[in-house]
């Protein structure tokens, strides 16, 4: 087991050098490189920040020079200094705004688990019925529906009409003066919203996978012989196939990171949510390149990151590769 | 007590696919006393699984449909039985080991957890006492080192070694009969004379009738009372396996023994007969075998090349033989035998 | 090859057997005629501007409303089509040529061509495509050219491992062993006997792509960084209709059932596409 985690580890380690490269490469093809394009299409780029990129990339430098600072800025967190006018560090921006964003991922994680793969192994255990029939229309529609769009729809019927959920923001005017029963429920009356729709099209996806990976097993010998020992249904089903049913979306949960971190540009835009998918909508629309290069490589990091931990965890729960 | 253990009427089975219904089974009779073994041979996809798996009614529905007939465990109906009584059956009273040992067990739960459900599933006992007679029951199926090998997953262990496992959990509730699908058909060589030299053990000890579906025949001579051939979901002949040795009746038989090398040695497949097992979905009416019988095509030829003046096999093309009696406890079901031999109706 | 001909008569038979499929098709089609023929379904001008007619809700006159500059929501719908057909199929197109060509190369020289072309694969597959997009669209302007070859750009990861893995096993298939006994040439193994193959499940990821492409445009175009007014987008009436939120809900409801049909529609036909390509799948 601790073999298998040290090559899995030594396998992101081309990784994360590519991740490196396409990013040190993106700044550099740029049209005109990193600093006219920053400073021509910029125009809060004053002289001053001219001068911080300069030395920033160390331009005057040959390029593979160039190449190793990137890697060591890269290794240490180092994304500069935001152009917006507090001129802060990228990386402390990005630390400030990330707890926020990660604990709306992880909730909707834990709501696509909770909802999807009842839904899916139902549906597969209780083929072509209603139900399975209706998930079908729920999932379909789940993958088509413009997640904004359901945002904006949401935020018109509980926020506007009936007025029973706040709509922007993670907290209300008056927070800071509720007590802890009153912070955590208002608090989680602002995150309702978002963790349902950074979740809704994934819970699509997940039950669906769940339903198609449960027919998959179902047909499988070892659960004609569970069957053959007399074990009711039920048991067949919720001991012996499920089990092998589940193992797998471990894999897809590490997989969804890149498309949930994606998504919470979106939502975290609509309901106003100070994470950081919307400090990276304001610094694509202010252009503010080294906060851009900042959370694009700590996204793929997450990503990597995700992937690992799916990886490790799937070979904890699957005794093929745990005793292997 | 009198009367089979086990007795099948009449089974028709139907798979109903995208291109229409398919018969499986066209009205399969089939009865085993207590204690006896009774083979079951036939070309892949002649029905014997399709058999075997109605007994315990663990058919896939859909697309499997029993249209008729019933399956009489000591007079009682298994057909008719409510699942929750049908549970009760299997595992039980009827057990049954599969093909492929290598894909029979869970994956992801331990030798000796799967061999022990059956004990706590038929609440036999608890579960710490289901453990212990699990690894019990692995040592008398001499699985080496049984206490560690309960602890192990299924990928850890050689095919005999899981089909051992296999057998201990059929075994375990001591059923009183016992159906064995091929059980050594995915094994080497060496390791199927060990896992039969096991059955036959286990038979005698337990003293259960086995249903032993295989395609070898030479299995079925050194292990079976009573033997039935299977072709295209019917049985064509069933005879006390010396007599269908000595004296095979129907043509499909005789072909089969023919084409063993040297008998009760050999492990021929059975694909040395002319012509191939017809689509089942296309099934002509009269005799399933007319197109590959030699007697039936030997009769055509003589008719065609005017030899005979008529077709003196015309029957095989527009009936389906029923089985007759040819000896005590021998039936086949062919037209031409029949008109050779004569013989009493069933 | 004989018996194409009879394949593809199947496939096309179970394909409009398949009812899900067959009205996917249908809405798939209607969007393209409003899309080539606007001027059928709305007599106005999208881009008129009436300051008399402000935020006006749904009536006979405007069937679908007005927006904040006075212009008629249908006609805007109607002309919005347009953009949301044509990203998707550029954006697929580029990203499926993309993928093609690297699947191709990966799958058929294997080796250090493949070794070099997956971790590529893999190290694209990292970064979050969302993010991707966006840093591209920050270095460039927003644009619809732009947009479409950047949704094609960082989309062709999956066409690349699936037509990899396809030819993957297509090679090592009798055929294709027979095709080079006779002397074929790469070329005409390739483009005659692996890529023909190799077709039904590129046309199902295809198919999909359309629906997630223009998803992300209309996201794009929603977060004010896609398709610009005053050309009208779905994306980007939807982004007046969040400005108006607590007094205009027809800004909101009706672009979005556009989006979501369109989508809807190439999602089912590309799923019915993939059960009449193999039918064992089917239901699955």
């Amino acid at each position: 087991m601790l073999r298998f985690i040290v090559r899995r580890l030594l396998l992101t380690i081309p990784l994360l050098v590519g991740i490196s490269l396409i990013s040190f490469l993106m700044i550099h093809l740029a049209p005109g490189g990193p600093i006219s394009i920053a400073t021509d299409l910029n125009p809060r780029a004053t002289a001053d920040a001219r001068a911080r990129l300069e030395k920033y990339y160390g331009l005057d430098r040959p390029l593979h020079v160039q190449y190793a600072r990137w890697l060591e800025r890269m290794a240490t967190l180092d994304f500069g200094d935001s152009f917006s006018p507090d001129g802060r560090p990228v990386a402390q921006k990005i630390r400030e705004r990330i707890p926020i964003t990660l604990t709306i991922n992880v909730l909707s994680m834990g709501l696509i688990l909770l909802v999807a793969i009842p839904i899916g192994i139902y549906s597969a255990v209780h083929r072509g019925s209603l139900f399975d029939r209706a998930s079908t229309v729920f999932v379909f529609t789940g993958f088509s529906i413009p997640t904004f769009w359901l945002a904006l729809l949401l935020m018109i019927l509980f926020g506007v009409k009936l007025g029973w959920l706040p709509i922007s923001g993670i907290g209300s005017l008056d927070y800071q003066s509720l007590g802890l029963a009153g912070k955590i429920a208002d608090r989680a009356r602002h995150l309702l919203l978002p963790v349902l729709l950074a979740g809704f099209s994934g819970l699509a996806g997940m039950s669906r996978y769940m339903r198609s990976n449960m027919l998959e097993v179902i047909r499988q010998d070892y659960i004609a012989s569970a069957r053959a020992k007399g074990l009711p249904e039920r048991k067949v089903v919720y001991r012996h196939a499920m089990r092998n049913a589940v193992l797998p979306v471990i894999t897809i949960l590490g997989l969804s990171v890149p498309d949930l971190l994606g998504g919470s540009v979106i939502f975290e835009t609509i309901f106003a949510i100070p994470g950081m998918g919307q400090l990276f909508y304001q610094g694509v629309m202010s252009r503010d390149y080294p906060l851009i290069m900042g959370i694009l490589t700590i996204g793929a990091f997450l990503t990597l990151l995700g992937n690992l931990l799916a990886d490790v965890g799937y070979a904890l729960a699957d005794p093929r590769i745990r005793q292997g | 007590m009198s009367g089979p253990l086990l007795a099948i009427r009449d089974l028709r089975v139907d798979f109903a696919t995208e291109k229409g219904t398919v018969r499986a089974l066209f009205g399969v009779s089939l009865s085993i006393d207590p204690g006896e073994t009774v083979g079951l041979v036939g070309e892949s996809g002649c029905g014997k699984s399709v058999t075997a798996l109605s007994i315990l009614r663990l058919l896939p529905s859909p697309p499997a449909i029993v249209r008729g007939g019933e399956i009489l465990l000591r007079g009682e109906n298994l057909l008719d039985l409510p699942e929750k009584r049908m549970c009760e059956v299997r595992g039980k009273a009827v057990s049954m080991i599969f093909q492929e040992p290598m894909t029979s067990l869970n994956p992801v739960l331990t030798v000796g957890e799967q061999v022990a459900e059956v004990f706590t599933a038929h609440r036999e006992c608890g579960r710490r006492e289901a453990a212990a007679r699990a690894v019990s029951w692995l040592g008398k199926v001499r699985m080496p080192d049984p206490e560690r090998r309960a602890r192990e997953y299924p990928h850890q262990m050689s095919g005999g070694m899981r089909q051992r496992a296999m057998i201990a959990t059929a075994l375990a509730l001591e059923p009183s009969l016992l159906i064995a699908d091929e059980p050594t058909t995915a094994l080497d060589v060496t390791i199927q004379a060990q896992i039969m030299a096991l059955l036959q053990e286990m038979r005698e000890r337990e003293r259960m009738a086995v249903l032993l579906i295989t395609h070898d025949l030479g299995v079925v001579h050194d292990f079976a009372d009573r033997t039935a051939i299977m072709y295209l979901g019917r049985i064509v002949e069933i005879a006390p396996t010396k007599g269908l040795f000595s004296d095979p009746i129907h043509p499909y038989t005789q072909g089969l023994l023919a084409s063993l090398p040297g008998k009760g040695t050999g492990t021929a497949r059975l694909s040395s007969i002319p012509g191939a097992v017809p689509d089942l979905s296309s099934v002509p009416p009269g005799c399933p075998f007319a197109d590959r019988c030699p007697y039936r095509q030997a009769a055509l030829d003589r008719f065609r090349g005017g030899a005979d003046s008529r077709d003196s096999l015309g029957i095989c093309d527009r009936e389906d033989p029923p089985l007759f009696e040819y000896a005590p406890g021998h039936f086949a079901a062919c037209h031409y035998q029949r008109a050779m031999r004569g013989g009493g109706a069933s | 090859m004989t018996g194409s001909g009879g394949i593809w008569r199947d496939f096309a038979r179970r394909l409009l057997r398949n009812r899900l499929a067959a009205a996917g098709g249908l809405v798939i089609l209607f969007f393209f005629l409003v899309a080539a023929f606007p001027a059928l379904f709305t007599s106005r001008n999208p881009d008129r501007i009436d300051v008399s007619v402000i935020l006006q809700p749904p009536s006979a006159a405007h069937p679908l409303g007005t927006d904040d500059l006075g212009r008629d929501v249908l006609a805007r719908v109607v002309y919005g089509a347009r953009v949301s057909m044509k990203v998707g199929f550029v954006a697929v197109g580029i990203a499926t040529a993309i993928g093609l060509v690297i699947g191709l190369l990966s799958g058929f020289y294997g080796g250090r061509v493949d070794a070099v072309l997956m971790r590529f694969v893999d190290i694209m597959l990292c970064f979050p495509t969302f993010f991707l997009i966006l840093s591209v669209i920050a270095f460039l302007s927003p644009s619809i050219v732009n947009i479409m070859a950047v949704i094609g750009l960082t989309g062709w990861m999956g066409v690349a491992r699936l037509v990899r893995a396809e030819t993957l096993s297509l090679k090592e298939r009798d055929f294709v062993a027979a095709a080079r006994a006779q002397g074929a040439g790469t070329a005409r193994i390739v483009f005659r006997h692996i890529l023909p193959n190799a077709l039904a499940p590129v046309l199902v990821s295809a198919t999909l792509g359309v629906a997630g492409a223009i998803l992300t445009e209309s996201a794009l175009s929603f977060l004010g960084i896609g398709v610009q007014p005053p050309t009208p987008s779905w994306g980007n009436i939807l982004t007046i209709g969040k400005n108006y939120i607590e007094f205009a809900w027809w800004l909101s409801l009706f672009p979005g059932l556009a989006i979501l049909f369109t989508v809807l529609g190439y999602n089912l036909l590309g799923e019915g596409i993939r059960d009449a390509a193999d039918p064992r799948l089917s239901g699955r």
